[in-house]
């Protein structure tokens, strides 16, 4: 079990590193059919070819292979005789030498490269457990252009949510590669709202009226695909909620690029 | 909006003639540098010369000589660097997300590559060489032959010009109204 653990993880990595999953190529066709401004339109088309080019060749479309993270949703009778956080991070050595990635992670502060993706709390798991004796695991690797752009607001509960985000996107897309998915976290705590934005992001899509009607209003700010204009800014918005505290107003945002790369693989 | 093919090294009168919103191909040598090289050519100075160059924000993925993928990174967090480095030299640089105006001002260009085409800008490149390696791959200071990089955008020209700056206001502006 612990070899096909390791093996599915290289196998996920491949995968979202050399392609789009096709709601993603969609939501990208659509937009280059329906943008009006030349410039953003010829962005969007030279995106669409840069992922044929990365699918045909094998090769990691972004030079930015990402920061492993994962998720995954575990069966409550299976029982596991080796750590899965140990499994996981094995796979992501092997695909750093094979696809290969690009070394990303580094201590902190001595800003160190452990040269193999790995290191203290790296991988990172978001863990579910869900019913039966199955193993799904999606590799969400997640480049730093777009995190770096993240953020949590600890808001008054007068002050209008949609607004901070509005705001916050306005200010910030440029330097996150859009157009932009959206992975809200409205509500919980500090720490939960964070989290509550990344699950957003990998349980995408969000068609409910609240999310359409919020990616209307970011779209209408014209920032367009790497911020040099167009009616594309965002290609999708997810928001996920918690109860907060009566004094609380926690909004997270969780920044993706257009490059949303992921790839699941199921072990039974 | 005019497309050049233009070839490193760049002149003055190259980046004279750009105009924000033209496009831009580059052939000849290209150098990357990114965060670390950055604060060290700040501490020691530059290891080339970076007179005429075009300076390209990238940490790229290389497999011994080949560029896999070498797409453009943030430049913002290169931009307390953006007067020194402008100052050895360098006309053109070329990233994504932009950088503040002043420094460009009739002395150099900012080039936007679209971000995330990583595998597209390999395509493009050849390594020359190698500077700083004990950097590590992303941060050290790789010589690139490009052959007609682009498409890229002159985000920010040398006459005052900031494509970033005009359409962050515009979205600033529609949201306060």
């Amino acid at each position: 079990m612990k070899d096909k653990v390791v093996e599915a993880t290289v196998r996920a990595l491949q995968r979202a590193e050399t392609s789009l999953p096709d709601w993603v190529l969609q939501r990208i066709e659509e937009a280059a059919a329906r943008e009006s401004h030349p410039l953003a339109r010829h962005h969007l088309q030279f995106m669409l070819e840069n992922v044929a080019v990365a699918t045909a060749k094998g090769l990691p479309l972004c030079q930015d292979t990402g920061l492993a993270v994962f998720h995954v949703q575990m069966g409550r009778e299976l029982i596991l005789d080796f750590s899965l956080s140990e499994a996981i991070a094995e796979g992501v050595r092997i695909a750093t030498r094979v696809i290969p990635l690009r070394p990303n992670a580094v201590h902190p502060q001595t800003r160190q490269n452990s040269e193999d993706n790995t290191g203290t709390g790296m991988p990172d798991i978001i863990l579910d457990y869900v019913d039966g004796r199955g193993l799904k695991l999606t590799a969400f690797p997640k480049g730093a252009g777009s995190e770096n752009m993240s953020l949590v607001g600890m808001l008054n509960p007068a002050d209008d949510p949609f607004d901070f985000i509005v705001k916050s996107v306005a200010k910030r897309a440029a330097n996150a590669c859009p157009p932009l998915f959206l992975g809200i976290g409205l509500g919980g705590s500090f720490d939960l709202a964070a989290r509550l934005a990344k699950r957003a992001l990998l349980n995408m899509p969000g068609e409910s009226q609240e999310e359409l009607q919020l990616l209307e209003r970011i779209n209408s700010l014209g920032i367009g695909p790497m911020g040099l204009g167009g009616d594309t800014t965002a290609l999708g918005i997810k928001i996920e909620k918690a109860f907060c505290h009566t004094a609380s107003l926690p909004v997270a945002i969780n920044f993706q690029c257009w490059a949303n790369r992921s790839a699941t693989e199921v072990i039974q | 909006m005019t497309e050049y093919h233009l070839r490193t090294p760049l002149s003055g009168a190259d980046v004279e003639m750009l105009v924000a919103g033209d496009v831009v191909f580059l052939s000849g040598s290209l150098f990357t540098a990114r965060d670390k090289a950055h604060a060290l050519t700040r501490r020691v100075g530059s290891p080339v010369s970076l007179e005429g160059a075009a300076l390209y924000h990238c940490g790229p993925l290389i497999l011994g000589d080949r560029v896999l993928s070498a797409g453009p990174t943030t430049s913002g967090r290169m931009a307390r660097y953006t007067d020194e480095i402008l100052g050895l030299g360098v006309r053109a640089i070329i990233g994504k997300g932009g950088l503040p105006g002043e420094p460009f001002q009739n002395r150099a260009v900012y080039l936007a590559y679209p971000g995330g085409c990583g595998a597209a800008a390999a395509q493009q490149l050849r390594v020359l060489g190698v500077h700083l390696p004990e950097l590590g791959m992303a941060e050290s200071l790789w010589v690139f032959e490009a052959r007609d990089f682009g498409p890229m955008i002159v985000a920010v020209d040398a006459h005052g010009k900031d494509l970033y700056q005009e359409v962050r206001r515009s979205a600033q502006e529609l949201e306060t109204h």
